[in-house]
Parts: C-alpha cells; structure tokens; sequence
C-alpha cells in the first residue's frame, strides 16, 4: 500500500494497525491473534522507528488497543500514548551554538522585556524568567541562532488543553480538550490518537445479514477533497461493496441546518453556528455566557441522520468524515439516538484494505442529495454562504441584515467570542470552524492540500439542485 | 390516511425524484387531499432501477414499493395505486 495516500508516515503506521485489526476481525480471529498483530507489523528484530523492536511492538500494543476503541472510562475521544511520548524539550525560546556574538545585537534591541543579556563572549542568553515567548528576537537575528523548543503537540493545541505529566510525557486536559484532533495530526511520533469505533462499525456490516436493520453511510462532503487517487463515485461503490445499504450526503443535513438557522437566526438576532462539534465544546468550556446563543439546530450529520431514522425506523447509520470531534458528538444525548458510529477518512481506507478493495477498479456509482451550499459546508466560509443564501430564499434578508463573521481556526473563534463577550464584535453571527480551512483541515483526513478548497468548490458546483429550498423540497 | 414515500436517494434524485416531488405536490393540492396523504422523503429502497424513481405506499402497517416511476407516468401511477390506496384505506 502506497504511502501517498496518507500526508505523513504516522498516519500509515497508524493505519497499518486499523487495518491488520480490521482484518483479522472480519475473520472472527482477532481475539486469537491479538498478541501476534504487533509481530505481524514490525517483523524480523531491527528496528525501524525506535530503539528496539520490542519498544515497537510495546507501543503497537498501545496503538492496537486504541484501535479497538481504546480506554472506555473516558469518553474524550483523543488518548495520549505515553511510552510512545518522546518527552520533547520543551524549554521555549533558546539562544543556539550558531549565536556568533555579534555587535548589533538586534536581539536585544527587540525584546521589549529585558530578557537578553550577555556574556564575556558576547554571546546572548535569555532570562526565563522575563521571556514572554513573542519571538522577536528569533525573527531578527541574523544568524538564526535563536529557536522555540515547544512541543509540536503543545503548539497544535489552541485550547492549551496539553501538559506534561511527571513523566515529562504529554497529557490531555479533558476539561479542556474540544477533541479537535490537532495534536494527534501533528504529533511527530504518533503518540496521540483517536479512539476509534472500526470495530463496531465491522459488526455494524456484519450483523446487518441477520438483523433487522438497515445500514446507512452518512459522507460528509470534505469527502470531495479526499481519496484523490480515485473518483469520488468509484469511492462511493466501495462504501457500498464494504455492505453499507447506501450512501447519503451530510450535505443535505447541511442544506436543512441553513434552512432552519437562518430562521432562527433572523428570529433572534444572534447565534453563533453549531455544525462544528469542537466549536461548540470550546463555548461549552470556555464561554459559558455564551451558550444560549448557540443555534438550537443540530449539526448537519445529525439532522439528516435524524430524518433517515424518522423515515427508515430500522435504520442504523455511520459518519464518516474528517473529524475527531465527531466521535465525542456522537455520546451527547442529543445525538446519541441518531447516529450509531463515526468513522475518519484515515479509518475507511483502513476499512477498504482490509478486505483488499482497491476502489480504483470500482465503477463509478453516484452520490447526489445536496445543494451546492450544503457542500461548501466542508470548507471554511461555506456556512455563512449558506446562511445568506437561505434568508435570501426565504425573503429574511429585507428586514434582517446579515453581518456574518467567519472564523477560520480556534484561535478566530476564539477571538470573535472574546469580542461577542465584551460587547465590541460587529456582527451577529458567528460562524465557527475548529480547523484552518474547516472541515477540509481536519484531523481524520488523509491528505491535506493546498487544492482541497477548489475540489469542495467544484464538487459543490456539480451539485444538481442550485438552491437550498430545492434540496430539501420534501424533508 | 396514506404514506407516500419518494425515493430521493443518489440514483433517484438524479433520475428525477425532485420533479415527482413537485407533481405529487401539485395533484395533493388541487385535488385537496393534504389530510390524506402524507408525503416524506426516503433513501434508496435498494431497486434502483435503469429509469425512474422508486416510490412505496404504505397504510401504516403494510408497505408496498415501486419503482420506475417517471413523470410521464405519473398520472397512471396517481390514478391507479394512490387514489386505489386512498379509496381503499377509506372503505
């Protein structure tokens, strides 16, 4: 299996696991061969990844178990891996050998704390102490000899939700983790994960035969910037040869949320979004106050998800999606009754090899219930495109003038919540996206690239109803 | 009172599901007969067929589903199972 597939060689080890655990569970083997799945990854006795094999294999243990749904007396969806923690410096902004001790001393000249000084070498030194992490003096010196030593799982983390334990290894704050999955794409040493649900979903598709349910996918449309090997359609037929009943578009859960929150949105004159699980676990958290302007609508995958069962009460149904935060959505008891597992991009390629479906051979089926507003859900920007839209089509936008704000990381909807709360933001509605990008910047996708804006947009355009009161005509 | 359920999953929304929307719509109006039927929406009934779109008629216990449904022949169809079923569930 090509690595290309996959951004970095984390994400394939990683997949290496789901999918070897995958395997051997549509065999019913995987209890027998628990033990043997890390020899069956790491064979023979040199090391590749760490000092010893057996290193490796401890950790693969580690990941396997995670792999089948990992430490259920926590229900945060994202889990540190502690043995596989490189206890990462992590001393902030430091002066380098490659610091020649020169005269101009811009270093110093810059900092507006004080922090530099220097010794009889004339060679710079921070004070810890007075450092304030601006980073103002790594910009300027001539030598590049001034660098941060944070973690990367630090640095990904917005929320500030990672520490170290006693060990030096990284820890997760679960009162402050939204389970955005930032650090576990960034982590150079794979030592965060997310639980994952494959094994339910394996059973989900195997008991199908003999129960008396049905099996739904439900696609979100980021979908459109991944599997870029293959045709979406031909990805399509191998959710279905997986024996998923078929395949439905979150998107049109997306094209009834503009629907309904734009209505309630001209009804009550503010409101935040409510799409993006991890948005709304940062309010929850973090802005309190702020909760009653969250929009009542549940988010795209759930509303549709909810129509499905409404009209197919013996329905079960699978997420599949860019998104860690899902699989914490999906145990609120508002969503609970709806949604029965969620699955990443990165678990359904796992899904696909281990029953050694190459989906590029697939023909080509179809996939179309969604307006072209309900999938530029997938990047950031798309849903305030579509709230517009949809006070335009249903006549709101006469007596309600729409001052959106489109947040575009964490960190913006940080920013525009601070100003909400203190009364400065000059718009009355927040558009909220935990990842850069949106959906599209999500950390259960496989690839990340600079097109996927352009491939959302263009899947989008393709869509065959052009309007959101089309989509949804009869729902 | 009877349940219509139209098919707009991929293959029958592509095949024009949207449009037998909009021609039940219209005959439930004109012929006024919102306090029988009840329209909804479904996805995939697993008979995608070559043409048209699958519909199912349900009274409440029983179901019966059909497909290749096309606008040319929806007068037909609205004549001879959607009306039948009405009179039927009324008798």
């Amino acid at each position: 299996m090509s690595i290309r597939k996959f951004d970095t060689k984390v994400q394939h080890l990683k997949y290496k696991v789901l999918r070897e655990v995958a395997k051997q569970a549509w065999n019913d083997t995987l209890y027998d061969n628990l033990l043997e799945i890390p020899k069956i990854i790491v064979p023979g006795n040199k090391p590749t990844m760490r000092c010893c094999v057996y290193k490796e294999r401890a950790i693969l243990e580690e990941r396997i178990k995670i792999a089948m749904g990992g430490d259920k007396n926590f229900s945060n969806p994202i889990e540190v891996i502690d043995i596989a923690c490189d206890e990462c410096p992590v001393g902030g902004y430091e002066v380098t050998n490659a610091c020649r001790g020169c005269l101009a001393h811009r270093c110093e000249d810059v900092c507006k704390f004080g922090a530099i000084s220097f010794d009889h070498n004339y060679v710079a030194h921070i004070d810890k102490d007075k450092c304030k992490e601006c980073g103002a003096c790594a910009k300027v010196c001539p030598y590049s000899a001034i660098v941060i030593r944070r973690r990367p799982c630090e640095n990904a983390c917005k929320v500030k939700a990672i520490s170290m334990d006693e060990n030096k290894a990284a820890k997760i704050n679960d009162e402050k983790c939204i389970s955005c999955g930032a650090c576990v794409y960034q982590c150079p040493f794979g030592a965060i994960m997310d639980k994952s649900y494959i094994l339910n979903v394996i059973d989900l598709i195997k008991n199908q035969e003999h129960g008396d349910y049905k099996l739904y996918c439900v696609v979100a449309p980021s979908i459109s910037s991944q599997f870029i090997y293959a045709k979406l359609g031909q990805v399509i037929s191998g959710i279905k040869q997986l024996g998923f009943h078929t395949v439905v578009e979150a998107a049109l859960g997306a094209d009834m949320v503009s629907a309904s929150e734009s209505r309630e949105l001209a009804e009550k004159g503010f409101l935040t979004s409510s799409c993006c699980p991890a948005f709304v676990d940062f309010i929850e958290k973090n802005f309190p106050q702020m909760k009653q302007y969250i929009s009542h609508n549940l988010s795209p995958m759930a509303t549709i998800a909810k129509y499905i069962k409404k009209t197919t009460p013996n329905a079960k149904i699978v997420f599949i999606g860019p998104c860690t935060a899902k699989k914490a959505e999906i145990q609120k008891e508002s969503v609970k009754p709806y949604v029965d597992a969620v699955l990443t991009f990165e678990e359904l390629q796992a899904l696909f090899d281990s029953r050694d479906i190459d989906i590029t051979t697939l023909d080509e089926d179809v996939l179309d219930n969604a307006s072209y507003f309900g999938r530029i859900f997938a990047r950031s920007g798309g849903l305030t495109d579509a709230i517009a839209q949809a006070l335009k089509e249903q006549g709101l936008d006469k007596d309600f003038i729409f001052k959106p704000c489109s947040c575009d990381g964490i960190e913006a909807c940080k920013l525009a919540l601070l100003k909400k709360s203190k009364g400065v933001l000059d718009a009355n509605f927040i558009e909220g996206m935990a990842c850069i990008g949106g959906c599209i910047g999500g950390a259960g996708c496989l690839t990340h690239g600079e097109k996927n804006k352009a491939e959302v947009d263009k899947y989008g355009k393709e869509a065959m109803e052009k309007t959101i009161s089309e989509a949804i005509k009869i729902l | 009172m009877i349940f219509v359920s139209i098919c707009v999953g991929s293959s029958c929304h592509l095949k024009g599901s949207m449009q037998l929307v909009e021609l039940f719509e219209n005959k439930i109006k004109e012929e006024k007969l919102e306090d029988s039927v009840i329209l909804s929406g479904s996805f995939c009934f697993g008979k995608c067929n070559r043409v048209g779109v699958t519909i199912s008629i349900g009274d409440g216990t029983n179901e019966e589903v059909f497909s290749g449904i096309t606008p040319e022949s929806f007068s037909n169809f609205w004549t001879e199972k959607v009306l039948k079923k009405i009179k039927e569930c009324e008798a």
